[in-house]
């Protein structure tokens, strides 16, 4: 049933990657339940123009959960409380009337913040271009169904390929660990035909890389399994690793 | 060399001697629980792992593993929080999935740490250490004397107290915190893992570490009862 609800946004406001940042509250009165976390942040921005404020920067793109650039920690949890969805996907009958909603940008060393809520991720750009990728002959393609992959194997590589690189594993991590992501892109090339003959390479560069973008240590606590908008499994950790470790023992 | 440098690299070097410690824990526990059917049987077993040159190799060896595993802890705890960012969540939750023990594990370590150097005042100090000052006799105070090989003895010495008691059951909860997630991590981070092994993993370690620590736990339990009687 749609109603109206009253809330206070509680949102983090900082000028720019070096300036100090602070908290501050807005009221917003008569939301109907139905509308996105993001829409009421588009109604908010508006009120804040109307009032010569500065609006609030976030990220955000296709608004259906593709795309992997909206990214609000919302009262603790990466894409709010809503599981296997992002911040755009989650609607405001989530949350009772008269609450108060925090909302902060991810807090990594590997995602400095950029303004407001909007953080620098580009470091998973540079982590992709580190391996992320199959080198190929250009040139007429052969069938697609020349190669068989057995159907668990193209699923499990399907899966891993639902990453959509958000950050929501690493904003979760308490160990800004970036784990997830890495091993959900080297998963899906490792595991079929096409990325074999690169496997071990891609596993070495990409995870470098990580470490090089001062990201953190693993410990597996999960924490990036249960918030990942897409479910990922660290199953694909325990692959990276196992890749991983094949790879410099064979050196 | 890739067990200082990558991430995956220094987790395996607390894997394996993390395993290694599980497996020394293992052994340790069986032989604890021999006290409970024979004090002479104990002793023998004290016997041979006192001042003899390969119980004192293997002490040095046992010594190195718990030192790595300590100094990777700290190492990587504070990468870990460098790699976390200056400035802390406002509002933070812990998924149900999310087990306590895995969030803790440095804090966990620290209470067995303690735990461990109160043990080996214990029983270490008295044992091996006094064997290899040459001590005949160990006085523990109030006229009571035991000689270093007496394990038995030593064993109804500290549990008698109760307060050793209290402070070893802690000691215990807190090693089967740490177990009950170390266990399957450290296979985890070893690779050997998947979707179907992870549950099975964890429910191993569950069960693997309750019957260490149950093990433990009933000997000092049965010797301060014994005390009682």
């Amino acid at each position: 049933m749609e109603k109206n609800i009253n809330v206070k946004l509680k949102i983090w406001r900082q000028r720019g990657p070096k300036a100090k940042g602070e908290f501050k509250t807005y009221e917003m009165k008569d939301i109907p339940t139905d509308t996105s976390f993001l829409e009421t942040m588009d109604i908010l921005n508006e009120e804040l123009i109307s009032r010569g404020e500065e609006p609030i920067v976030f990220d955000h793109d296709c608004r259906e959960g593709i795309c992997g650039m909206c990214s609000l920690y919302i009262n603790g949890h990466p894409h709010g409380p809503a599981t296997g969805a992002t911040t755009c996907q989650m609607y405001m009958r989530r949350f009772a009337d008269g609450e108060t909603i925090t909302v902060e940008p991810w807090r990594s060393a590997g995602f400095p913040v950029i303004r407001d809520l909007m953080v620098d991720r580009s470091a998973y750009d540079k982590i992709m271009q580190a391996g992320g990728y199959t080198s190929v002959n250009t040139g007429a393609p052969q069938d697609a169904n020349a190669i068989l992959i057995p159907k668990d194997v193209a699923d499990e590589a399907m899966d891993a390929a639902a990453c959509i690189g958000c950050g929501a594993c690493v904003a979760a991590c308490k160990n800004g660990s970036a784990m997830l992501f890495v091993s959900a892109k080297v998963s899906q090339l490792n595991l079929l035909p096409q990325g074999k003959p690169e496997a071990a390479k891609r596993a070495k560069a990409m995870l470098a890389k990580m470490d090089e973008l001062g990201f953190g240590n693993c410990t597996n606590t999960r924490a990036c399994e249960a918030e990942c908008p897409k479910c990922v499994s660290i199953s694909h950790i325990a692959r990276l690793n196992r890749h991983f470790i094949g790879a410099k023992l064979k050196d | 060399m890739w067990l200082f440098t990558s991430s995956v690299g220094r987790k395996v070097v607390m894997s394996v001697t993390g395993l290694a410690l599980i497996l020394f824990i293992t052994f340790h526990m069986a032989m604890n629980l021999v006290a409970i059917f024979s004090a002479e049987g104990y002793n023998m077993v004290c016997e041979f792992l006192g001042a003899n040159w390969y119980a004192l190799v293997a002490t040095v060896a046992l010594a190195g593993l718990v030192f790595i595993h300590f100094a990777y802890a700290f190492w990587l705890t504070w990468l870990n929080r460098q790699a976390r960012g200056n400035q802390r969540y406002a509002v933070t939750s812990k998924p149900k999935a999310v087990e306590w023990a895995s969030q803790n594990m440095f804090v966990l370590g620290l209470i067995v740490i303690l735990g461990l150097l109160l043990h080996l005042f214990n029983f270490w100090f008295n044992m091996q250490f006094a064997e290899i000052m040459h001590k005949d006799l160990v006085d523990m105070g109030g006229g009571a004397l035991i000689a270093p090989h007496d394990g038995a003895a030593f064993i109804a010495y500290t549990f008698s107290k109760v307060w050793y008691v209290v402070l070893y059951l802690v000691w215990l909860c807190a090693l089967w915190f740490h177990l009950t997630h170390g266990f399957w991590s450290a296979l985890q981070t070893l690779g050997w893992n998947n979707q179907i092994w992870i549950e099975r993993w964890r429910v191993i370690s569950y069960v693997y570490s309750s019957i260490i620590i149950g093990g433990f736990a009933l000997v000092v339990v049965w010797f301060y009862v014994k005390s009682l009687l």
